[in-house]
Formats: structure tokens, sequence, C-alpha cells
């Protein structure tokens, strides 16, 4: 039986989604969120060892494509989607941590 | 093997591999280094809403190659999503094996006859390129970040070895005897500069026969001396820790070329929760029976075989012979060693020419035939040739590929064996000792005086290019 | 209006025109899209030059396609290139994507004039399109109801007589929901049928696009055209389209349906009515009725609104203001990910993503994650024993007709527990169908649902056909 829902693991959990949110938004999400979970519950408490999981409705396997060229879209048209670009780069804010 | 004060290190390494590919690993944009920002793009490798992975067959050939040669066990696998937030990972997760790789267990055997377990070698997918804009251009102190796709989606495979490694040299031969495999696999390219393989090292210390100590990750090592130089540095620092009764702490480091040093990139405590769940876009991979056979049947003999027999042609090698040997194996051209060799040739000079001059043009060795490589050693033998000469010779057939007397011919090296061209080069510089301090210190024009002298003493039989060819290689 | 089916035949044969048709549907929408809200946007330009290829098609002879000149509107959340696509979010606002969903690029082939991009909930979470950051959109048959959700624009659309065709997505039930709430015919196909590539993903083991129709024949000639195998989706049945339309008139005789308690157990009184209303009907077309119960499909709910969170809590990670869509700048990147992501986002779909990220987090990924997909692994068994009972199955699609707009907004699982009969075909990767049959004391339509095994869509069709005469419809 999982634990019942914080209001610390709903920060930590929108912290980890990138999502902030206000202190009332933090209370009314933690009481619907520990909602659905106590409904979640059912199955959190069934006894399901052995069970094995499905991750897929369907069992194909091998899907694989030939190591051919496709087109790649043009530079101008990636470039436009972008909210800022600069020497045919995307430009971003200044990054604080390399990459895990 | 221990360190100072009975220290022993205890070191496992992850190496990533970009797979050499024509496309990417689920798009068919092209798998190229060095394109223009943001060309070889599509809505799949920006990771655009709506589109979706198909997996690149023969990233998977090459994982399997990989596998063989590293004895591993080739089963069922799949791929997860390994969730991080990061500006050049498009889809803000990575696609990636976990708890089911393609490849597990196995081991690589090193040169020096120890072997180092492989704990996996699963596939996975390199993620896009930042620059930094202001500061230093790294990324503490940066303004802006610029980010490139090119690299996203690029096939990689990350090959984990199990914490046998007792020395940063072993280390280095490890990572070394590796890269000569996944270039005779025909998986990589091995060029480390260009990132296409990459290095993290698990580092720890102890007593011997103490259980493990506390690890520290170097990330991101991209030559086999950073990867040696961090080792070292790593454990000595921990060997100071501990012994000023501190204690290690588990974090992952950065590798700093410059000043020689690790330090902190993030501490356990800070380390991301991945939440790595099976990625719904993409089926099992199940490489059946034959499947199997056929990559197996495909791959060619690896560096140890090559070794050995390389080895066997050399009578009593010298030091020398013996690293140009590990050279040779490991670009994999050692064929053409053993072509010259089984032609007669003297392996001192076979094996100089192979380890200096071939290697150096290595990205273009699909211009130099065998019999080429052959005739020219056999010029430079037979005297027809400087060593000067050979080494032109050498770079214009990698270069544009052709035949050795005919490229010699052209540069007017036969009309005058070198030999003889050196000497006389080598009196007129000894004649004329002020002409040839003002040409060292570069003025040029005195070429024009030494050729002109060559000429005279040679009833103009002399090419040019080689006479500046000689004054050059004395400069 | 006239059938996609009438329309098709008179284009082809030279009776009526695609632009003429085309002209006819712009005005229709225009008439009614300001009250209603079903188009997000609306292609005039788009829409003509399709209409105008597919009648050079018929004029030079060419065969202009199975839905020739047939106005259609599509979700927006099928990717359409060069034409705003937004998934009802304000993190979208103003993309316009630089390639075609596969399903865009069969429906043109087919000579349909895609007319624009309906409302629809956020990213698709939602049962009333109400989550649409762009506003409600409100129920033809009712202003002051919901069209359900969360393909409510794209089923309001022909509901309104806008177009006769439409294709939605169901996650859960966002084509049979809002179907079954405005009267119409609405497939959820069998996973991998119909190709997901282009289609912006919610939950990706669940997705699938299906149509919307007033009637069997024309969704049934809808989904021939978007199914079959698409080299670009990994999960799409390696098989070409199977034939539906041919199989429409094939009746119910000789084959066992079951009535399902669990799939109509706390129904409104007059739904459960239509339902075994529709198991008589079934019964004198000569199907045997037999009665079942599932006790595991009452574990569906909790299952899905783990395993759906949990997709969509990665698939929406993208969203961070990098490469398209809105960027809320700040001083570093991750603060300018929060900030974009937090302004661009709306509350269901803020409670979605961290519903998931909890459970695919550390420490409770085995209690909700990992047990959901054993939940899961428990109904496809419990399914695969029923379909050895009976060829198909029987229930409601909703609990009631149409719900006022506002109703359930303020209690997430309430809104929830509107997709309890239809979520355990999306997780058992089978294919179901919505057919109005009969009415409320409201005079608002109700649908019954049709559950069948993986790629019994011709069976269901059938099925659905008999219901539809039954009804009283042509």
């Amino acid at each position: 039986m999982a634990t019942p829902l914080r209001r610390e693991d709903v920060a930590k959990v929108a912290k980890l989604a990138r999502l902030s949110l206000s202190e009332a938004e933090l209370d009314e999400f933690t009481a619907q969120l520990a909602q659905v979970l106590e409904h979640a519950n059912d199955i959190a408490a069934l006894d399901l060892e052995g069970v094995v999981p499905t991750a897929h409705p369907f069992g194909l396997i091998n899907v694989v494509r030939e190591d051919v060229l496709r087109a790649s879209l043009s530079r101008d048209e990636v470039l436009a989607m972008a909210p800022d670009a600069q020497d045919g780069r995307f430009a971003v804010p200044r990054i604080m941590g390399e990459a895990p | 093997m221990t360190t100072r004060d009975g220290w022993e290190m205890v070191v496992g390494l992850e190496v990533h591999t970009e797979l050499k590919t024509t496309t990417k690993m689920f798009c068919g944009c092209a798998n190229e280094f060095g394109s223009e920002p943001n060309t070889n793009v599509c809505p799949v490798c920006l990771g655009l809403p709506g589109s979706l992975p198909v997996l690149n067959v023969r990233a998977v050939d090459l994982a399997m190659a990989i596998g063989f040669a590293l004895h591993s066990t080739i089963a069922f696998s799949t791929f997860h999503r390994k969730n991080y937030f990061y500006p050049d990972m498009p889809k803000d997760f990575q696609i990636s094996q976990y708890d089911l790789p393609i490849n597990s267990g196995g081991y690589l055997d090193l040169p020096d006859g120890s072997r180092v377990t492989i704990e996996r070698a699963h596939l996975e997918e390199d993620t896009g390129k930042s620059t930094h804009l202001g500061g230093s251009g790294r990324i503490h102190g940066a303004d802006r970040s610029l980010v490139d796709y090119n690299r996203s989606g690029v096939p990689l495979v990350e090959i984990v070895s199990g914490p046998d490694i007792r020395s940063s040299a072993q280390a280095r031969a490890y990572a070394s005897e590796l890269r000569g495999i996944l270039i005779a696999t025909g998986a990589s390219d091995g060029r480390m500069e260009e990132g296409s393989m990459r290095i993290d090292a698990n580092v720890s210390v102890r007593k011997p026969g103490d259980p493990l100590g506390t690890r520290c990750e170097i990330k991101n090592l991209n030559s086999l001396r950073s990867l040696q130089r961090a080792i070292d540095y790593e454990a000595q620092r921990q060997i100071e820790l501990i012994e000023g009764g501190a204690t290690v702490r588990q974090e992952t480091r950065h590798w700093d070329e410059i000043l020689g040093q690790t330090s902190t990139m993030r501490t356990k405590e800070e380390a991301e929760d991945y939440r790595y769940f099976r990625e719904p876009d993409l089926v099992d991979l199940v490489p059946d029976e034959a499947w199997q056979d056929r990559i197996r049947a495909g791959l060619g003999k690896m560096p140890a075989e090559h070794r050995t027999e390389l080895l066997a042609r050399l009578k009593n090698p010298s030091p020398m012979q013996l690293e140009a040997l590990d050279v040779v194996v490991n670009l994999g051209i050692d064929y053409l060693v053993i072509a010259a060799l089984d032609a007669e040739k003297d392996p001192s000079l076979v094996l100089a020419r192979a380890a200096n001059t071939v290697a150096s043009g290595i990205q273009n060795i699909q211009n130099l035939t065998t019999e080429a490589f052959v005739t020219a050693i056999s010029m430079e033998q037979s005297g027809e040739l400087s060593a000067t000469q050979t080494n032109t010779v050498l770079l214009e057939l990698l270069e544009s590929g052709g035949d050795p007397k005919r490229i010699a011919a052209d540069r007017g090296f036969e009309q005058l064996s070198s030999d003889s061209l050196g000497a006389t080069v080598a009196a007129l510089i000894i004649e004329h000792p002020d002409e040839w301090a003002r040409y060292r210190d570069g003025d040029e024009k005195l070429a024009q005086f030494f050729i002109g002298q060559v000429m005279k003493i040679t009833k103009g039989q002399a090419n040019g290019k080689a006479v500046i060819a000689e004054l050059q290689s004395r400069r | 209006m006239r059938t996609a089916l009438d329309i098709a035949r008179d284009v082809r044969s030279g009776a009526t025109t695609a632009e003429n048709e085309m002209m006819t549907s712009l005005a229709a929408i225009r008439a009614r899209n300001e009250e209603l809200n079903v188009f997000l946007f609306i292609d005039e330009e788009g829409a003509l030059d399709a209409a105008r290829r597919v009648d050079e098609r018929v004029t030079s002879g060419d065969d202009a396609g199975v839905l020739a000149g047939v106005p259609i509107a599509l979700k927006d959340n099928l990717c359409t290139t060069g034409v705003p696509t937004t998934a009802g979010s304000k993190i979208l606002k103003g993309w316009r994507p630089p390639y075609s969903a596969t399903v865009v690029d069969r429906v043109l082939g087919a000579g349909a004039v895609p007319m624009g991009k309906t409302n629809m909930d956020e990213f698709a979470m939602g049962s009333s399109t109400e989550t649409s950051a762009y506003g409600p959109t409100r129920n033809p048959l009712d202003v002051e109801r919901v069209p359900g959700g969360s393909s409510g624009g794209s089923a309001s659309a022909v509901a309104a007589d806008m177009t006769p065709l439409s294709l939605g997505s169901d996650t859960g039930g966002s084509i049979r929901q809002p179907a079954a709430l405005c009267g119409l015919v609405g497939v959820k196909p069998t996973y991998g049928l119909v190709s997901r590539y282009g289609l912006i993903a919610f939950a990706s083991s669940l997705d699938q696009i299906g149509p919307f129709a007033k009637n069997v024949a024309d969704a049934a000639a809808l989904l021939e055209v978007i199914a079959g195998h698409d080299p670009m989706d990994s999960t799409s049945l390696p098989e070409p389209s199977p034939s539906l339309l041919l199989h429409v008139n094939d009746g119910v005789a000789g084959k066992r349906v079951a009535l399902v308690r669990e799939l109509f157990d706390g129904a409104d009184d007059e739904v459960v009515a239509e339902v075994e209303r529709a198991a008589s009907a079934l019964r004198d077309a000569g199907a045997t009725i037999v009665e079942l119960s599932v006790p595991e499909l009452h574990l569906g709910l909790s299952a899905y609104y783990l395993i759906a969170p949990a997709e969509a809590s990665s698939n929406l990670a993208r969203y961070d203001g990098v490469r398209y869509g809105l960027r809320v700048d700040a001083e570093d990147v991750a603060a300018m990910n929060e900030a974009t992501r937090t302004a661009g986002f709306g509350a269901e779909v803020k409670r979605r993503i961290m519903l998931g990220t909890y459970a695919l987090s550390a420490g409770y990924y085995d209690a909700y994650y990992g047990q959901a997909l054993k939940v899961r692994t428990q109904l496809i068994d419990a399914f695969r024993r029923a379909y050895l009972e009976a060829d198909l199955l029987l229930g409601a699609t909703a609990p009631s007709v149409a719900f006022a707009i506002g109703e359930k907004t303020a209690d997430p699982m309430s809104m929830y527990l509107s997709d309890v009969f239809t979520i355990p075909t999306n997780l058992a990767g089978d294919a179901a169908i919505s057919v109005p049959f009969g009415t409320g004391q409201s005079g608002l339509p109700i649908g019954v649902q049709l559950l069948g095994p993986g790629r019994s869509e011709a069976q269901l069709f059938a099925a659905a056909r008999v219901l539809e005469l039954a009804d009283g419809r042509s």
C-alpha cells in the first residue's frame, strides 16, 4: 500500500516536471491528486506477484528500417519555428549545468 | 598494480561510441560529422510533436557485431526512455536500453594478457551539441548558448566494463584495444578527436583486499591521454583525501584538460530521477538465430588476432617496433605491413611508414592500395626515394590514390635518386652556411639560390620541388 | 445533409464539384463557428486548393478518390504542413508544422477536402473539450451542454452539419464518448491499425486516430482510407487496410454478443434502457445474446489514470521553449523551461503531468506504474476470455447524455469517471464503436458501445449497422 500523497511530494514532482506552482495551487493539486491516487490504491493493493507487465498492447517485434537517407528539413524551415536563433542554431539563455 | 603507499585504484570505464551508419538511429537524416548546423535534422530527430522513431537496422547489426567481438550474450532487448531536461536533447528524454540491453556480459583481453570483463554494451541515441557565448566560451559564465541538432539521434553503443582495471595505463590499454575492436567490426571510425568515442571513468581507491571504496565518475574524457591523466589525478585526490582523514563523496566530476584537474559537477544528492520506462513508440528487439549468424559470419579478425599474426613475422621486435605494431593494429592497417613484410621489406622501415605517415592520413585509407604501399616502400629501400620523398608519395597516395612510380616521376623524384640529391643538398648547405641560415630563418628567396646550385652540379637533372622538399626536410 | 459517400459519388460523376461542396461546408462553418467554437483554424485557402485539385482530377478523367470532394474536419492534434496546429494548448499557439500526419496525407490522397482544425481538450486530456486553451466547444444539439471530449470539436463539426466527416483521436474514449454525446458514429480502431505518425502524442501506447460520421457506412469508408501499414510508425500493424465498407451489411446472424454488466453498471437508467433495447435489436437480427460479467474491467480506470499520465509526462517534456512554440524568457535555461511550461500548460495538463511524473518516480514506480502495467495484462486476459464466450461485447459508451458546460470542471475525478466504459478497450488495444441508439428524456442522443477483439472492425461495423437500421436511421 502506497503512502498518502503529501504536499512536499507534489512540490518535488512539480520541480522534476519543470512546473512552478503557487501556494494555493500546491494545496489544490495535492488534494486533487490525492483523490486520484486514493482511487489508484485499489490496484496498488492487489497481489500481482508473477503477473507479467504489459507495456505494449501488441507483441510486434523487430520493426526496423533500412539504413537509407531521407530528405532532411531545410534549415530555414527549422529555424523559422525557433523562439530565438543565431548563426544557424537555436539560441537559449545560459545553461547552468552540464548534461547528466 | 598498487600505487604509492600501498593504495590500489579500482577503475571501470563506460565507453560511448558513435556507430558508423549512413543515417541516424531513428530517422533517415545523415549521420555526418562537420555539416552546417541544423542541416541534418527532420521532425523525428528534432522531436517535433507527432514524430515517431523507427529503428535503423544497421545500428542493430553493428551493436551485435560489437557484442560478438566482446564475447557478449546477445538477447531479447527493449528500449526505455531516460527522462531529464536538457536543451540539447530535443524530446527531453533519451531513448536508451535499460534493464534488457542487446549485449550482456563478455570480456576483453588486453595485449599484456590481463582480462577486463564487460557488463553490457547497449544501444542509445546521441544528443545535439551546445556552444556557449560570452564568458570564456565554456559552459560556466556563458551568457547564452546555441544548439545544433545535427548530432541528435546519432546511434551510440555504450560499453560498460566491470571494475576490473587497476591502473591508468591499463585503462588506456583497454580503451585503445576497444577502439581497435570498434574499428575492426566496422562499428566506428574511433575518432576520439571528433567525439565519436567518449569515455566516462568510474574511479575509487582502496587498500588491496579491502572492500570497494566510494567511487567518483569522471565524465566525457575525449582522448586516451586525458583518460590516463584524469584517472591518475582522481586516484591521487582520493588517496590524499583519505590520508588527510576525510572521506570521498560519491559524485560526478568534470575533467579540466588545461588545469589537469577534476572538479565536482554533481553530488549524489543532486542526481536526477530519470523515471525510466519502456519506450512505447518502439517494439521489442529479438534478434533470431539467422540474424545473429549473419552478423557473426560477417565479422573479420579482431586486433588480438592481427597482433598475433603480425608478431609472428617479426624476429626479436624492438620496443619501437612493438609500439608501431600496436598503432597499425589498432588502426586496422596491419594488412599493409603484412603485405610489405611478405615482400621481404625491412620491418623497421615498413612499421615506421605505416605507423606514422599512413596513420596521419588514415581518414583517406581507402585511397591507398596495398600494392602502392609496398611499391613505395620498395622504392625507399632501394634508394630510389628519400625518406622525405616516400612520405610525400604516401601522403599523395592517401590524398588521391594512384601509382607511386608515376607520382615520383611527376614530382621529379626519380630524375635523381634521392640519396644522391640529398647528399648534394647536404654538401651545399655546408658550403653556404650564411645562405642556409637565412633560408632557415624564413627567407624563401634563398630556395632559388640552392636550386640553381643543384642544377649546376647535376646539369639540370634535379627537380626543383624535390630540392625544396630536401631543403625543408633539413630546415 | 447528404452523406459523405453521396457527395463523393456526385463529385466523381460530375453532378457537383468539390469546390461547390467546399463552399457549402464553409458557409455552414461560418454560420455557427462563433457560437459553437468548433474550428480553431478555418483553412479556407488550403480547402479551396484541395477542392480544385479534386475537380481537376475529375475533369481529366483520373480517379478522384473514394472521398472525392468530401469536406472533412481535422482534430487539432493532427499535424498539417504549414497550417497552425496547437493541440488545444497555448504552448503551441501559432506553431505551423513542417510536415503532415500520415492520416492527413491519406485523406487528401482519397480526395477529401480538409476544412480546418477543430477544438479539443488541451493535449486531448479531458472528456468535455472544456480544457482547451481556446475556450470550450458547445454541443450543437444543446449549446448549454458539452459535446464530450477530448475530440469535441470534431464531433461538433459533424453534428452541426459543417462537414460530413471528421477525424478525432481516442486515448480513453475521446472519439466514442463525444460521438455518443453528439449522436454520431465514432470508432476507436484496433491499436496499430491507423498510423500515429503526426498525431501529437498524449499516451503513446493508448492513442489511436479514428473517424466520426453521421452513419456507419461513412465511418467505415473513412477508416478504410486512413488504415493500413505505415513504415513511419513502428507500432503500425504490418498489413494493408482491411475491407470494411464491403461488410457493412453483413448483419449479425449467428453472432454471439455479450451484454457485459461492467460496461453499463452505474450508467443512468435511460442509458441502461437503451443498451438493453440494443441487445433486443441484435437478437431480433439473429444474434445470440449472452450475459457476462468481467470484473477486471472495474480496474481499468485506475490503471488508465496511472499509465496515460505516466506516458504523457514524458511525451510533453519536449514543450520546453527551446525549439518551437511558446517561450517565456528567464535568466537561465532551466528557469526558462519552467516559466514557459507554467504559462503554457493549463491546469488539467499540469495535473496529469504531475500525476504521471509521480507514478514513475523513484520509490513509487512499483506501487503505481509497475502495478498498472500488470493490471493491464490482467485486463487483456479478461477480454481474451470474454471473446471465447462471445464475438462482440455490448455496453454503454458514456454513463449519461451530454452534461452541462461547467458541471464537472471543478471535480477532476467526476470527469475521469465519464470514461469508465471506454477506457478498457484502449488498455487492451482492441477495437470499439459507438453508435447512436435512442434518446434520453431531454431529447439528447444516447450512444451504445460495441467492443470487439483486435482487427474486428468489419464485424463491429456490421453490428452497428444493424442497430442503426433498428433505430430508424437510414
